[in-house]
């Protein structure tokens, strides 16, 4: 019983990681209908900020460190991805991958191979009791952040006035040009909070996933298996895909570990196979 | 014969001769890069099918690479070393697997058929490595022997291997590029042009479809099982996502709208590899610069380089009216 408490919590926390990086690769696809492979980098990058600063100035000086560089590798990205933006899909997909490959030989220049662990803040270290059993203090502050980090992209999306806007261009950007708005710079906005928001996701992750080479391509294809389960294009389908994906692969990892990335695909399949748009998806792009 | 074909002919003729020639001018490490060449050709040509000509984009092409792979290790460690079994064991395999698999799959397209043929891939690869008593795990499968032609001719060397393999890449090759020239390839292309149009004048998309996702997957495996031969490993590496990738990343290099573009695709990276990983410590970062280049720069691949170049002397045609009703625009919608 205590076992599956510790699954479950273990696997709420990475679904809301993934969130952070599903959301912004979901919205960025809704609006653009640009698939950002180089997503997997943006979580890399905070994941090494937060390395090169946990140990001096402290994790939390890398979340607003993070949230720049996020901001500005993602208005990057989307001056690269804006002349092929009428090129279809397998063109700006490869070029991003492309900036994915550059990125990932430049990190492993900076820091090698090895997999870093950066310490957490001090009071989030230890564990406390949670209904009879020890847990991590920084897995429960992952899990409260995470989910601080989806409530507020939540109440931006859909209740603010800028989300307003956002989701109109994303359900027709001449009508919203029509009206006024630049629709590059709502594009560009765009992709730069993703690109933001999944570095943030980088750092908060740090200290529980391991920064590696590699972290980037594995965690990118996980948040695609997110998005095309919830629906692209879909916030609360992504939302829902993460939850789910993140308990799959815990329980996996629990229960079968040979077969944990089995399991994972099994049911993306399925249910693509089932409902090829996807949980929450409406269009089949 | 148009002047066009005695071109074309002598081409055809210059390649032959020069892959004949290869091993009295290249040193044996650079022909085993050539035959790593030819197998990645082989590999992307099939994937090219599924990509250029289908117009479905595949992320997960090293499921049947691996496929094949693993069906020639496996029969040459616990059956026969015959090698052109091992290449209809691998093409059987690769067919069993394809029929479901495409059956399911070409119920989508684009993205959603993207994220699915990765997922495929996917699942073998774990399966690869869960099933160690079958495949050895991440170890990977060891003691495979050298492939053998014919009884008594066991092709222990490079340049016998090389011979091998360009012979039957070149025929493979052959038999690929004329189904593409086939009525069958031509209604592909119109497919992949507009699928609806299609629909409308009686084809059977998705059967098209499935026969192009067979015949992908079936020379994939045969690709896979040609490396296998020739490197006498494999490991679940052959099923990653990266072969995958990579796969991928030679079609769009060597341009999309030509099957010769892949084979020119694998031959920039594997020599960008090599060039690149023997001068610096690592080469994804040339390899990504490369790809960004060819995206932004020459959007036809390496291959339409030749048309560009040759498009000035080409006489220019009359371009001809549209009927009225069917402009594209209207009618793709």
């Amino acid at each position: 019983m205590i076992e599956i408490l510790f699954t479950f919590l273990n696997g709420l926390g990475r679904g809301l990681l993934l969130f952070t990086m599903a959301a912004g690769l979901s919205l960025v696809f809704g609006l653009m209908s640009v698939l950002n492979l180089a997503h997997g980098s943006l979580l890399l990058l905070g994941g090494y900020i937060a390395v090169m600063l946990a140990s001096g100035a402290g994790l939390a000086a890398a979340l607003p460190v993070a949230l720049i560089a996020g901001a500005a590798f993602g208005a990057v990205l989307y001056f690269a991805v804006k002349p092929v933006m009428n090129r279809g899909h397998l063109d700006q997909g490869l070029l991003t991958l492309g900036i994915a490959f550059i990125f990932a030989d430049v990190a492993k220049h900076f820091w090698g191979n090895d997999v870093y662990l950066p310490a957490p803040p001090e009071i989030l270290r230890g564990s406390v009791g949670v209904l009879g059993m020890q847990y991590p203090v920084y897995r429960l502050f992952v899990i409260v952040a995470a989910a601080a980090i989806a409530l507020v992209i939540f109440v931006v999306v859909e209740r603010t006035r800028l989300g307003a806007i956002v989701r109109a261009a994303v359900a027709d950007k001449q009508m919203v040009a029509a009206l006024g708005y630049r629709i590059s710079f709502i594009m560009g906005g765009v992709f730069a909070g993703a690109a933001a928001l999944a570095a943030i996701g980088g750092v908060i992750g740090a200290p529980v996933i391991g920064v590696r080479p590699g972290l980037d391509t594995e965690m990118l294809i996980l948040a695609l298996v997110v998005v095309v389960v919830g629906g692209l294009g879909s916030l609360r389908g992504a939302l829902v895909g993460a939850l789910l994906i993140g308990q799959i692969q815990t329980l996996g990892v629990a229960l079968l570990p040979e077969l944990s990335s089995f399991l994972v695909f099994g049911v993306m399949a399925l249910v693509l196979l089932v409902k090829p748009t996807g949980l929450f998806g409406k269009v089949n792009r | 014969m148009n002047p066009n074909m005695y071109v074309r002919w002598a081409i055809r003729i210059v390649i032959i001769v020069a892959l004949a020639l290869a091993p009295f001018l290249l040193n044996t490490f650079r022909l085993s890069l050539l035959s790593e060449i030819l197998i990645l050709g082989l590999a992307a040509v099939s994937l090219s099918v599924l990509v250029g000509v289908t117009g479905l984009p595949s992320l997960g092409h090293a499921a049947f690479y691996g496929l094949g792979g693993y069906a020639a290790g496996l029969l040459s460690v616990h059956a026969t070393d015959s090698a052109i079994l091992g290449l209809l064991v691998a093409a059987v395999v690769g067919i069993i697997f394809a029929i479901p698999a495409g059956w399911l799959s070409v119920r989508t397209t684009g993205i959603v058929f993207l994220m699915l043929s990765l997922a495929f891939a996917e699942l073998l690869f774990s399966l690869s490595q869960s099933l160690r008593w079958l495949t050895g795990g991440s170890d990977g499968l060891a003691g495979i022997r050298n492939p053998v032609l014919l009884p008594g001719i066991e092709l222990s060397t490079v340049p016998s291997r090389y011979y091998y393999i360009a012979a039957v890449v070149v025929v493979v090759y052959i038999m690929v590029r004329r189904f593409v020239d086939s009525p069958f390839g031509h209604a592909l292309s119109g497919i992949n042009s507009n699928a609806l149009r299609m629909d409308a004048l009686g084809y059977n998309v998705s059967h098209y479809r499935r026969v192009a996702y067979s015949v992908a997957g079936v020379v994939g495996a045969v690709a896979g099982a040609l490396n296998v031969q020739n490197a006498r490993f494999v490991a679940p590496e052959n099923f990653g996502f990266m072969t995958s990738a990579f796969l991928l990343v030679m079609v769009i290099l060597g341009g999309v709208k030509r099957l010769h573009g892949a084979l020119a695709g694998a031959a920039i990276l594997v020599v960008a590899r090599d060039e690149l990983s023997s001068r610096f410590d690592s080469w994804e970062l040339g390899l990504g610069l490369i790809l960004v280049l060819v995206i932004y720069f020459l959007p036809g691949g390496v291959a339409s380089i030749v048309e560009r170049i040759a498009a000035p002397f080409k006489k220019r045609r009359e371009p001809r009216a549209t009927p009225l009703g069917t402009d594209e625009s209207v009618v793709s919608r």
